[in-house]
């Protein structure tokens, strides 16, 4: 299943990456003669309720999701590597408040965190950076900050077992400082699992920002995400129902085949799960 | 146990602390001022606009406003909506009703769907029936909830006609009838988040039965020649539920956030959608204190779990 969905997920960034060049439909072409169109040749997914051609939009949109996806993701493994790492490589205090800080932002209700966040941040940085890379830079920030915790607890674990093993105990007796032991002997071992729990986060991600496009309050509406064009397509579920499905449709499938190379790359990498 | 359960009360009060300090530090750090508006407007003289801040203490240190500010949440004092022109807190109660009623239902019949599926795949791993449910529970958790509430609404409001896809606490109906509606206007979006939690239990509880049926203490059980219905439930299950239940209570933030998505789609009178029309208002009294209703909930819930803990496993409410 993992070989199968990374094609049909490598097939779907290529087409992303590569489709606004071969589908030379702008995104904004607005055509009142064909208003809410069923899929054809001229239109392969249909237009929506300004006639704006579909597929042209969703593969616009999908740049944003995957690019908030990925760069969601390397926000919160960065943090929780950080956080880990001190907490890991620190004993006493530091570590036990580090931890406590963990929980309690584990216990935290997400979304209606990042609803507040976003509600009191957005003018500010849009006055700051412009609309576009403000609400991105929120976005990417926000999504990232709350998704830290696992992988902080994460490469806590590793740090406390790998800090106990001779090739650490070795470079310490050969002189080697604090920093260098963590950066260079423990940090590149305890990154393995991190990298599995960053596939599954690049998911999450996704769909944290579709949720906050489908509330209205991601993105501007000029620019159409998938959760965007989702938020749009619900008025018009009972005579337009292809425009709600090709944009789920697409969240659905990059977020199932995230995951299930997520659960391929842990099953290769933990061999004890598999029975 | 009622010793442990004091000894959870009192780990549970620093995290809600805690939690207030960042709700308050956000509103802090925000840009914009309560009184920018104020000042705008040229009908108010500077004087005025002075006294007001120094009335509100807007002027003094962050510790002291951050005591102030949570004094008057202690004393009930949520303040006042200026979209709906209601105190806060009544605007909650009369909410929070329909989001518990909505998250329960799903979330009694999230367990009844994955804790016998989640038992009966692990008793036969890599079976057919384990494939299947692994499948369905991969799909349903990559299935965003927005996009299954909308594909419910698509097949059995508007194509079959079975379901209303708008929620409505004001039913013209009597007696049996208006249990009918109720019930019949709740399923689809106890559905949506039920199916959608149960897919991410089935594989906790998979995994937990997993952890346990090979232990010794199984063997001896069945060598005793208890009836297998009995080893699974008395001994197995009991055991598996304890990780269960620290996963569960570890959804609770993402329960709720399905709830605010569910609220939404159905229009369900509840905390979520009035935290969204909050949002959209701009009315920041509301959002404040519906965001701190649900920190509150989660650590209610994480409390329930702990309690749960103690009945399961009587070893950790002595330790």
């Amino acid at each position: 299943m993992a070989a199968i969905s990374v094609v049909v997920l490598g097939l779907l960034a290529l087409a992303i990456l590569v489709g606004p060049w071969v589908w030379r439909v702008a995104i904004d072409d607005i055509d009142f003669t064909a208003r809410l169109a069923t899929p054809s040749w001229e239109h392969p997914f249909g237009t929506d309720d300004l006639g704006q051609d579909l597929l042209a939009r969703m593969l616009y949109g999908g740049r944003i999701s995957l690019a908030v996806g990925f760069a969601a993701m390397a926000v919160g493994l960065f943090f929780g590597t950080v956080v880990g790492s001190i907490a890991g490589a620190s004993k006493g205090p530091v570590d036990a408040a580090l931890m406590w800080v963990t929980d309690l932002f584990l216990s935290l209700p997400q979304l209606p965190l990042l609803l507040l966040v976003i509600y009191l941040f957005r003018d500010g940085l849009k006055a700051w950076v412009g609309s576009e890379g403000g609400t991105f830079i929120l976005i990417v920030l926000v999504i990232g900050g709350f998704r830290w915790m696992p992988v902080a607890r994460l490469v806590r674990a590793q740090f406390l077992s790998l800090r106990e093993k001779e090739f650490v105990e070795a470079a310490r007796a050969l002189g080697a400082s604090k920093l260098r032991l963590v950066v260079r002997h423990i940090l590149p071992n305890a990154l393995g699992p991190v990298i599995v729990a960053g596939t599954i986060d690049v998911a999450a991600a996704i769909i944290a920002e579709s949720t906050l496009s489908f509330l209205g309050l991601g993105f501007p509406p000029d620019i159409p995400t998938w959760g965007r064009l989702l938020y749009d397509a619900k008025d018009y579920l009972d005579i337009a129902p292809h425009w709600a499905l090709f944009a789920g449709g697409a969240i659905f499938l990059t977020v199932i085949t995230i995951n299930f190379i997520g659960d391929g790359l842990r099953d290769a990498l933990d061999p004890r799960k598999v029975m | 146990m009622g010793n442990y359960l004091l000894r959870r009360l009192v780990v549970a009060l620093p995290s809600l602390l805690g939690i207030s300090l960042i709700l308050f530090v956000l509103l802090a750090l925000a840009p914009g001022d309560p009184f920018g508006e104020l000042a705008s407007n040229p009908n108010i003289p500077p004087e005025v606009r002075e006294a007001l801040r120094i009335k509100f203490g807007m002027d003094d240190p962050i510790l002291l406003r951050y005591l102030h500010w949570l004094v008057a949440m202690l004393h009930g004092d949520w303040g006042f909506s200026f979209a709906s022109r209601v105190n806060v807190d009544t605007l909650i109660l009369q909410r929070i009703p329909a989001t518990l009623y909505v998250v329960g239902s799903s979330q009694l019949l999230a367990l009844a769907v994955a804790l016998p599926v989640g038992v009966l795949a692990a008793m036969r791993p890599y079976s057919i029936f384990d494939q299947i449910a692994n499948t369905f529970a991969f799909i349903g958790f990559s299935l965003p909830t927005f996009f299954t509430g909308l594909l419910f609404i698509l097949i059995f409001s508007v194509n079959l006609g079975w379901l209303p896809f708008v929620y409505r606490a004001d039913i013209h109906a009597t007696g049996w009838l208006w249990y009918w509606e109720n019930i019949k206007q709740a399923i689809m979006p106890v559905a949506v988040l039920g199916l959608f939690q149960a897919a991410s239990y089935t594989r906790y509880v998979r995994s937990a039965v997993l952890d346990v049926i090979k232990l010794d203490y199984v063997t001896t059980a069945r060598s005793k020649g208890l009836a297998e219905r009995k080893v699974i439930t008395r001994h197995v299950v009991r055991n598996a539920l304890i990780p269960v239940v620290t996963l569960v209570a570890l959804q609770m933030p993402t329960v709720f956030g399905g709830a605010i998505i569910t609220e939404q789609i159905f229009r369900i009178p509840g905390i979520g959608s009035l935290l969204i029309s909050a949002i959209l208002a701009n009315d920041t009294p509301v959002i404040m204190a519906v965001t701190f209703v649900f920190a509150c909930l989660v650590v209610l819930f994480n409390l329930v779990a702990d309690i749960l803990y103690g009945w399961l496993d009587p070893r950790i409410s002595f330790r």
